[in-house]
């Protein structure tokens, strides 16, 4: 095959408090489609972001060489100009405008301001049919769905005459026939010279449309692996993707044992749900696990797999349409239907996203902390002020939450005292059973250490915790039993000795079609 | 649940720093605090400020009796609605329609006690059941059934403002028995011996001042119970006497003319009731956590909807008793009447501190910024400044109170 169309060499990117890219190294070759594979937050779309100019020249450290010119880009349309045209997980497409005015969004054919229609149609309809799509231009995006809502914003990509196109887990939100056609227009682009980047971590998909594959991990490329060749099957690719030594430190804990006999604290049967929009789609899919008293038990599930749906629309169908499935607490059926209903049955979620639905960052500490359970500290209606201040600051000591006092807006704390406070507040409503979203998300390492010696404590005490978490050294340091999910199914159950990062991977990259 | 993480940890008494810290920089903790609630202060400040420049240019005529009086008389609706529109926009919303609402609650008013001769005890409480009804109505749309509330409250600011209209078939109607009428104009009952000075409003503010100075004290005692930090002696000392002197001062002002108006009394009675609610009741704390963080406030198992519903019923009552008040003082029921009271009721809270993106704002907080334009309204008239400059500089007013805010948050901020 042809030499390196792009050439990527030592990137290192950090923001404040944090490395995301330690050492990148990536060399994409001419016509070939290239696979980019890594856990959460190895640093997959950081690196995109710096290709694509979205992270300036000059933010970061290192290299970029495109078609053999170095380049500098300053930002997105710098680089869009160079034929590098990134399409983001998120899709950038306007609701209520027609496929043909998103296609020439920022790019229209006009003379002297006005547009040009006949052109835009005309040219529109070329490209819509390039990517497989029959659909009128001026039909607006907001009424075709999903699936062909990404191949529009490939359309758009390709009126801007891309040469490189870089793919953020494209079919994250598609369903399997989408997936497929999907795939195949992206095989279709390279037989008309197109490269592409796809980031992944379905394997299924990797086997089916990459050349390479390059395994990133904590913000360093590990290896590029060529995909035809034999010797690697998806066993290798993950034993990349998981290499991590196991040197997070983790309070020593005695696993649980489980009793015989009693019911488990909590059980879900057959949980379904359906995506809130589009109501094809199951991102939830006939799930069942339960959790015992004192038991630590994991999810583990890489992005898009339908953990925190899971979790949320449990808690009070607070994600998506309920379509089936049951709870039970201590062996006896409960109504979950509002979030009141599950806090009243003793249920509490810790939010993987403490900033937008765990905290109100402009309130303090204390009132953060009692939100939940203003009645612990009322009487007849009224807020016991100075009763509330005690347990704030009860809580301030426990957690080791670092603030000058319990009257600091939240939103002025790190993020892993921010993450204490909420542990705090649902701690306080004494639950049963807590179910912790990425409870160490964003959060330094001495600080992680301090938020599993609490939730050990919690288990210790007798509570029922479920540990939904990307991190799989954590998981394996912390959890009783792990359950795997991959694209809204529950995919394995290990137990402690079973599981180890290699078995779990194997499960969590597993696509639909495998598993039927 | 008898287990509680937090348990086995004893709550450890804090060392008597605060003692220590007085003694050291009395002036510093007061500065420190001042820092702390710039938000809360500066506004005081302005008023402060406001108050002096207009005293010294109208030569002492803004401080006189008779005029302090006057400004509680004029300014007394608007106060009422700023009171209800804070509790509005922090929860994340507003209201259009309270200044139609005003007019027409004042409108039916007229029509029950003027044309069907209803006693008006009975009037006044059919009133407030029309008010709560028109902000329930509001609120349902707006909680339940998802109309943004600019939109329900617009299309109630013309339906309002019509009803008002059909209602007094675009005459004005008055005059409204004794009763009523003192709502708005009147003042406490005299008795007792001649002494130069209103002597119920004498007493009625010594009794305010001994119970805010024990209240005072038994807060801190139950401070000290619970094992809390509490501010140093002197400074507390200090709070008290400066609370007491702005007490005194005012009773004494009123005290020498008329006495105290009796809207004084029951907007005294609103700003202690709503603040305490607001402070330290479950329900002010949902309000102030659907309209800082939704969300999240829905996933701690608030019921927004529910507490959205009662912030508008609530607001419909304040704003019966708005129209109340104002028919009240001007004796009759106009179709003119609370023209742009919304608007004014809007910048109060925004002047007194309230964020457009909701979950901010105190009760108290809205007072000072209705005040702020009281007194600017009251001192350009007293210096005869046309109604075309006053609306110029109130909105200078609006934009440089706001202003200042966000200046000062993103220093702080970032």
């Amino acid at each position: 095959m042809a030499g390196p169309v792009l050439e990527m060499r030592s990137i290192v990117k950090t923001f404040p408090g944090v490395k995301a890219l330690s050492d990148v190294t990536l060399t994409v070759r001419q016509g070939e489609v290239h696979a980019i594979c890594g856990e959460n937050g190895a640093g997959k779309s950081t690196l995109m972001k710096v290709l694509s100019g979205v992270h300036p020249h000059g933010s970061y450290e290192g290299e970029i060489l495109f078609q053999g010119k170095p380049c500098r880009f300053k930002d997105i349309r710098a680089s869009e100009h160079h034929g590098i045209v990134i399409i983001h997980q998120e899709l950038a497409l306007v609701p209520y405008l027609s496929l043909a005015e998103n296609i020439f969004l920022g790019n229209e054919h006009a003379t002297r301001g006005f547009i040009n229609w006949n052109d835009t149609l005309r040219h529109a309809t070329e490209l819509l049919r390039r990517v497989g799509l029959t659909d009128h231009p001026e039909t607006r995006v907001a009424d075709i769905g999903v699936g062909k809502q990404q191949l529009v914003e490939i359309a758009k990509a390709l009126s801007k005459k891309v040469r490189l196109l870089i793919l953020d887990e494209p079919t994250a939100a598609l369903n399997d026939e989408d997936s497929g056609k999907l795939l195949d227009l992206i095989l279709e682009l390279k037989k008309q010279g197109i490269t592409s980047i796809v980031i992944s971590h379905k394997l299924g998909e990797i086997r089916r449309v990459a050349d390479s594959v390059t395994i990133i991990r904590d913000g360093r490329s590990i290896e590029t692996l060529d995909v035809k060749a034999p010797e690697t099957t998806e066993d290798r690719i993950i034993s990349g993707m998981v290499g991590r030594d196991l040197d997070h430190r983790f309070p020593e804990r005695t696993p649980h044992r489980a009793e015989e006999g009693t019911a488990p604290a909590l059980e879900i049967r057959d949980w379904t749900v359906h995506h809130p929009i589009d109501q094809q789609r199951k991102v939830v899919d006939n799930v069942s696990l339960a959790v015992r008293r004192g038991e630590i038990v994991g999810i583990a599930g890489l992005m898009g797999a339908g953990r925190t749906e899971l979790a949320m629309s449990v808690f009070g169908r607070s994600y998506g349409r309920y379509a089936g499935g049951t709870v039970l607490k201590d062996g006896a059926e409960i109504r979950t239907k509002s979030v009141a209903e599950a806090i009243g049955h003793g249920i509490a979620y810790v939010t993987e996203d403490r900033k937008h639905y765990g905290l109100n960052l402009i309130d303090t500490i204390n009132r953060n902390i009692s939100l939940t359970s203003l009645g612990k500290v009322a009487r007849r209606g009224v807020v016991d002020e100075h009763e509330e201040r005690q347990v704030a600051e009860r809580f301030r000591t426990s957690m080791n939450i670092k603030a000058p006092t319990v009257f600091e807006p939240v939103g002025k704390l790190s993020g892993g005292n921010q993450q204490k406070v909420v542990l705090s507040k649902w701690i306080f409503a004494g639950p049963d059973v807590l179910i912790l979203d990425e409870p160490t998300r964003g959060i330094d390492v001495g600080a992680k250490f301090e938020i599993y010696t609490v939730i050990d404590q919690l288990a210790a005490e007798g509570r029922a915790v479920v540990f939904i978490s990307s991190e799989l050294p954590e998981l394996l340091g912390m959890c009783d039993r792990i359950y795997t999910m991959a694209a809204g199914r529950l995919t394995g159950e290990f137990s402690r000795a079973e599981a180890s990062q290699e078995s779990l991977m194997r499960q969590m990259t597993k696509d639909k079609e495998v598993t039927r | 649940m008898s287990t509680d993480v937090t348990a086995k940890t004893p709550a450890p008494a804090p060392p008597g720093k605060s003692g220590d810290a007085a003694s050291g920089g009395l002036l510093q903790l007061m500065l420190n605090g001042l820092r702390n609630n710039m938000r809360q202060y500066g506004m005081l400040i302005a008023l402060g400020l406001i108050v002096v420049l207009f005293s010294v240019w109208t030569d002492g005529d803004l401080l006189l009796p008779r005029n302090v009086s006057n400004l509680v008389l004029q300014n007394s609706h608007i106060l009422i609605l700023a009171i209800g529109m804070m509790l509005v926009i922090i929860a994340g919303h507003i209201d259009l329609s309270v200044g139609s609402l005003t007019a027409f609650v004042g409108a039916f008013a007229a029509v029950l006690t003027v044309q069907h001769g209803v006693a008006w005890p009975v009037a006044l409480v059919l009133c407030l059941l029309v008010g709560a009804v028109a902000g329930a109505a509001q609120g349902f749309m707006i909680a339940y059934f998802g109309i943004p509330s600019f939109i329900v409250t617009l299309a109630g600011m013309l339906i309002f403002r019509g009803l008002t209209e059909i209602f007094l078939e675009g005459q004005t109607l008055g005059p409204f028995p004794g009763g009523l009428e003192k709502m708005g104009n009147g003042f406490l009952p005299e008795a007792g011996p001649d002494t130069n000075y209103h002597n119920i409003t004498l007493l009625l503010g010594i009794v305010l001042i001994v119970f805010t100075v024990t209240q005072e004290f038994r807060d801190r005692k139950r401070q000290q119970e619970f094992a809390l930090e509490v501010p140093p002696r002197n400074l507390f000392l200090l709070k008290l006497v400066a609370i007491s002197a702005a007490i005194l001062v005012v009773t004494m002002l009123l005290a020498s003319y008329k006495g105290a108006p009796i809207v004084l009394i029951i907007l005294g009675a609103l700003v202690v009731g709503y603040g305490y609610v607001m402070r330290n009741a479950v329900f002010g704390r949902h309000i102030y956590a659907i309209g800082g963080n939704l969300p999240a406030a829905k996933l701690s198992g608030v019921k927004d909807k529910r507490v959205t519903f009662y912030v508008f019923l609530n607001m419909g009552v304040l704003a019966a008793l708005a129209g109340l008040v104002v028919a009240a003082r001007l004796n009759a029921a106009s179709p003119k009447a609370g023209l742009n009271y919304e608007l004014e009721a809007i910048a109060s809270s925004f002047i007194g501190g309230a964020s457009m993106s909701g979950g901010v704002g105190t009760v108290l907080g809205a007072i000072i910024g209705g005040l702020v334009l009281g007194v600017l309204n009251n001192g350009m008239n007293l210096l005869s400044v046309g109604t075309d400059w006053q609306q110029v500089i109130k909105g200078i007013a609006l934009l440089v109170a706001v202003g200042f805010d966000v200046w000062n948050k993103r220093k702080s901020g970032s």
